[in-house]
């Protein structure tokens, strides 16, 4: 289980997140719905610890996140996919994949089980594994930095906007990817911007607002919700 | 196509000892020629200028590899080399002018030397490595041209360095023959180190420090592990460096040494061991060869610098590496298909 607790994050003298109190329990889906520049990315990258929160508590079962270094995590089995696809360019796609699972030395066995299962869902980047990763398409770039996270066989994933830039089409099967992950039993917190997408797909959502969680709850009731309809989907 | 069984790894295992087996027999054929060319005297009275040639080219090979680690494929750009080496000098001619009289034979010596000059250059690079890794990019260049000027007003100062004097009577160590082989080494380990676990991730690192550290990779911890191993061989080169000019002065580890180091290694190709061999070669061996053009030379040397940036822009070698055995393959015609564990060869042009 993955829980914030009155956290606070504060870029130099600009307070960018406020108390923010969240919880993610094993097997869930939990969505993190909010405007551009309202912190999401804050949030998620407070929990890695590649940005210090200036007060409060995360902790991820029993391991106090506040004190972990960001490389560490993948070996407790959180893996975090940054936005903006931050894959590799100059190596190739078999590569990126390998580096996914860095964190479990030399481990070949494991390896190729989560080779063969990434390869498996992803049968673009099989297609492709001898290509350089930056050559891939946009869509393609984003299920390799998913694939990549896989193969650190993770308890939990932390999606930043895997939608972003993505034709309907892709976000559909991005979606549907995030579907696949979860049935395999892996926890997801998701930060989108398309907020009927993620809130379709998750049990709970939270909205955030410059920096504050103003809503949160079942996903289908905030789909239904008049401040989150007029806010995020334009109704 | 994926599944790497058993009988394909070793296969893989011994197509690799091949391939550094021929490296080895085609360096040791370059040597002998070499050797032969000199001992037979072929040069007439040059042979000693050729052979200076070739040991300034020799170091500077080790130099601008070991800051091909650093810019090529780590990322990160330094113009301070030239203070690495300058710690490496001087600490391995504190060292032999301190054994001078005490009958070490000169082989032992000059191996106490490089390994003293590299591992007092190595400290200085965890010294400096540690607070200013924590910077990138631009940041970072102007640490280490701040930090190679520090160690050049210090040596300046310093009573033990000669103090701002040319620090003269060195023991004349380096010999073409031995530097020769240093450098092989230290390439290859280089090349090792480059092609190992460790060198994959300071490249992730270099395309991408957030989804690396993701990956579970320490990031600060492998940037400074290389920052340290480029200084090491930094040091090496330097004491390779003060034993066979004999006379060094701290002026001389100057902003503009440090960039010159920086131009070989863009012009050989960042990212290119096999590049930095022969870009550093050539280019330390071609204002010798532009001699007759006298006061033109410069010139010429810029003229061929910009002759290289404007047709290829990469440099020489790009991000390609030079493979003997598949230039072999492709003679024979075979498939190269096979991943044949490619390694440089360090002998080529000097």
């Amino acid at each position: 289980m993955l829980e914030l607790k009155d956290v606070n994050v504060s870029y130099g003298a600009i307070h960018a997140i406020h108390d923010a109190s969240l919880t993610v329990q094993d097997g869930e889906i939990v969505s993190l719905i909010g405007a551009n520049g309202a912190g999401k990315t804050t949030i998620l990258h407070t929990i890695t610890g590649l940005k210090e929160a200036t007060s409060g508590s995360i902790r991820y079962n029993d391991l106090d996140l506040r004190a972990t270094d960001a490389s560490k995590l993948i070996s407790y089995g959180i893996a975090h996919v940054p936005e903006g696809r931050h894959i590799f360019p100059g190596m190739t796609v078999l590569e990126n994949l390998e580096m996914g699972a860095y964190s479990q030395g030399k481990n070949t066995e494991l390896l190729e089980k989560n080779k063969a299962l990434v390869f498996e869902r992803f049968p673009r980047l099989k297609e492709r594994y001898r290509q350089l990763a930056g050559t891939l398409s946009g869509g393609e770039q984003q299920m390799l930095a998913m694939g990549r996270a896989l193969m650190g066989n993770p308890k939990i994933l932390l999606l930043d906007e895997p939608s972003m830039g993505l034709s309907p089409l892709l976000v559909k099967e991005i979606f549907s990817i995030i579907k696949y992950c979860h049935e395999m039993g892996i926890t997801i917190l998701l930060v989108e911007q398309n907020a009927k997408m993620a809130l379709g797909i998750a049990d709970r959502a939270y909205v955030l607002e410059t920096g504050n969680i103003t809503i949160s709850g079942d996903a289908k009731e905030l789909l239904a919700d008049e401040r989150v309809k007029k806010a995020y989907l334009g109704q | 196509m994926f599944k790497c069984g058993r009988s394909n790894r070793m296969k893989k295992i011994e197509s690799k000892k091949v391939a550094y087996l021929l490296n080895f027999i085609a360096i040791c054929i370059f040597f002998g020629i070499l050797m032969i060319l000199f001992k037979k005297e072929v040069f007439g009275s040059r042979t000693s200028y050729f052979q200076g040639i070739c040991t300034t080219a020799c170091y500077t090979i080790i130099m601008v590899a070991s800051l091909n680690l650093l810019t090529g494929f780590m990322g990160e750009f330094s113009l301070g080399h030239a203070g690495f080496m300058s710690v490496g000098a001087f600490s391995s001619a504190i060292l032999t002018n301190y054994l001078a009289e005490s009958g070490i034979p000169s082989f032992v010596l000059f191996l106490m030397c490089l390994l003293v000059g590299g591992i007092a250059a190595g400290i200085t690079g965890i010294a400096v490595g540690v607070p200013a890794l924590r910077l990138r990019g631009d940041y970072l260049c102007i640490v280490t041209v701040a930090f190679a000027e520090i160690i050049r007003v210090a040596f300046c100062n310093f009573k033990i360095t000669g103090g701002g004097k040319t620090m003269s009577g060195i023991t004349r160590l380096s010999n073409f023959y031995w530097v020769f082989w240093v450098m092989v080494i230290c390439v290859t380990i280089m090349y090792m180190y480059v092609r190992s676990r460790y060198g994959r991730t300071v490249m992730a690192i270099r395309e991408d420090y957030i989804a690396a550290s993701a990956s579970g990779i320490n990031v600060t911890y492998y940037k400074v592990l290389t920052f340290t191993i480029s200084a090491f061989f930094a040091g090496i080169a330097g004491a390779i460096y003060a034993h066979y000019m004999t006379a060094i002065i701290p002026t001389n580890f100057n902003f503009n040494y440090s960039a010159e180091f920086l131009t070989e290694v863009i012009i050989g190709g960042t990212g290119s061991l096999t590049g930095s061999v022969i870009g550093a070669a050539f280019l330390s061996a071609l204002p010798e060869l532009m001699r007759q053009f006298s006061n033109y030379r410069m010139l010429a040397y810029s003229i061929v610098l910009v002759l290289v940036m404007i047709f290829k822009p990469s440099g020489i070698f790009g991000t390609y590496e030079f493979s003997l055995v598949r230039v072999i393959n492709r003679l024979l015609g075979k498939s190269t298909t096979g991943s044949t564990a490619s390694k440089k060869t360090v002998q080529e042009v000097e």
